[in-house]
């Protein structure tokens, strides 16, 4: 008994990842057919796009880096930090996923992926749902 | 060596409720879900301020551009399709699907002056020397006001594109499906039909 439970939770240990963090901010990912998987976890970085949770907070693009709200302006430093946290090896490798809500106006993308480029994390997904259109 | 200790024997009945333990832990903290996207590599930020734009000829160029109105506009020197609805771009409402429109782009298989320029590349075997279109460019150009799914929509569309072509290329050079191609071999027909997609410095065109 004791070795079966121990092949499930090691199954469980190497097939799942950890929750990295609480969204705040409601998103309705895109549908896509074209999409690719995320291969190394620890390699992507993500930036959360959507309005916020609390609807105290109105209705307005809010984004989010690491469990808070952030302005575009932070991208540079979020991105410099998350890079030093990282292997010199696999700093080139980084990827950042970006996860936007599907009714986000493409300015407000378009002013975060300045700000990644200006951060030269050039490697971007946009985060999409397998679909079928 | 001589004096082998005994090794006191460990009481294992606990062992099922820890390890019990341990699995509804990891069961609650973690998840299963894979993060799937469209990759995409973004140009490095500009040195200089005469650097902002690169010029491409004309004809290698095909802008698709979505508009405040999230209607589509894919335009090549052979002309220029309007598309309004995701449906369209697909190819509904006798229209000529967006992928379609830069597959006959990429490949320029008539030679036609209004699309890219073909030049003759070497490959390698299997496909050794093929005519390829290796200047063009699909420019995606968006609005303010464009929605990300939109956006998102279109980008699948290309990338479909791109897809299908490798696909076919496969099944041409190598007679199998592009998946079940080894590493090297994709990476030829990568090297065949490379995603050269632009997606340009943000422009306002009205209609906010």
């Amino acid at each position: 008994m004791p070795d079966i439970v121990f092949a499930i939770l090691f199954f469980f240990m190497v097939t799942t990842t950890m929750r990295s963090e609480t969204l705040m901010v409601k998103m309705k990912l895109p549908t896509a057919s074209e999409v690719q998987k995320l291969e190394k976890k620890s390699l992507v970085t993500y930036i959360n796009i959507g309005p916020p949770m609390d609807a105290r907070l109105g209705t307005g693009t809010q984004m989010q880096l690491n469990d808070r709200f952030a302005q575009v302006s932070e991208i540079q430093d979020y991105i410099a930090q998350e890079k030093a946290s990282m292997n010199e090896a696999d700093q080139p490798l980084m990827t950042v996923s970006i996860k936007a809500d599907d009714e986000t106006r493409m300015q407000y993308i378009t002013d975060v992926k300045q700000a990644l480029r200006q951060a030269y994390a050039l490697k971007i997904s946009y985060s999409a749902r397998q679909g079928d259109n | 060596m001589a004096n082998k200790r005994k090794v006191p024997a460990l009481n294992a009945n606990s062992m099922a409720d820890i390890s019990f333990l341990l699995l509804t832990f990891f069961l609650l903290v973690s998840n299963m879900d894979v993060d799937s996207g469209l990759a995409r590599r973004l140009p490095p930020p500009p040195q200089t301020e005469e650097q902002t734009s690169v010029d491409v000829q004309r004809r290698n160029l095909l802008v698709v551009l979505v508009n405040a109105q999230n209607e589509t506009m894919a335009q090549s020197q052979q002309g220029s399709e309007w598309y309004s609805s995701a449906e369209e771009l697909r190819g509904s409402g006798g229209k000529v699907a967006l992928k379609d429109k830069v597959k006959e782009f990429v490949l320029n298989m008539s030679n036609s002056s209004e699309l890219p320029e073909l030049t003759e590349e070497d490959f390698g075997p299997p496909i050794g020397i093929v005519p390829v279109t290796d200047q063009h460019v699909i420019s995606i150009q968006n609005d303010a006001t464009t929605s990300y799914k939109t956006y998102i929509a279109v980008q699948n569309e290309v990338v479909r594109a791109y897809n299908e072509l490798r696909e076919e290329g496969a099944r041409k050079y190598f007679n199998t499906s592009y998946e079940e191609l080894t590493e090297d071999q994709k990476s030829q027909i990568n090297t065949l039909y490379p995603q050269r997609i632009s997606e340009a410095e943000p422009k306002n065109y009205g209609g906010q």
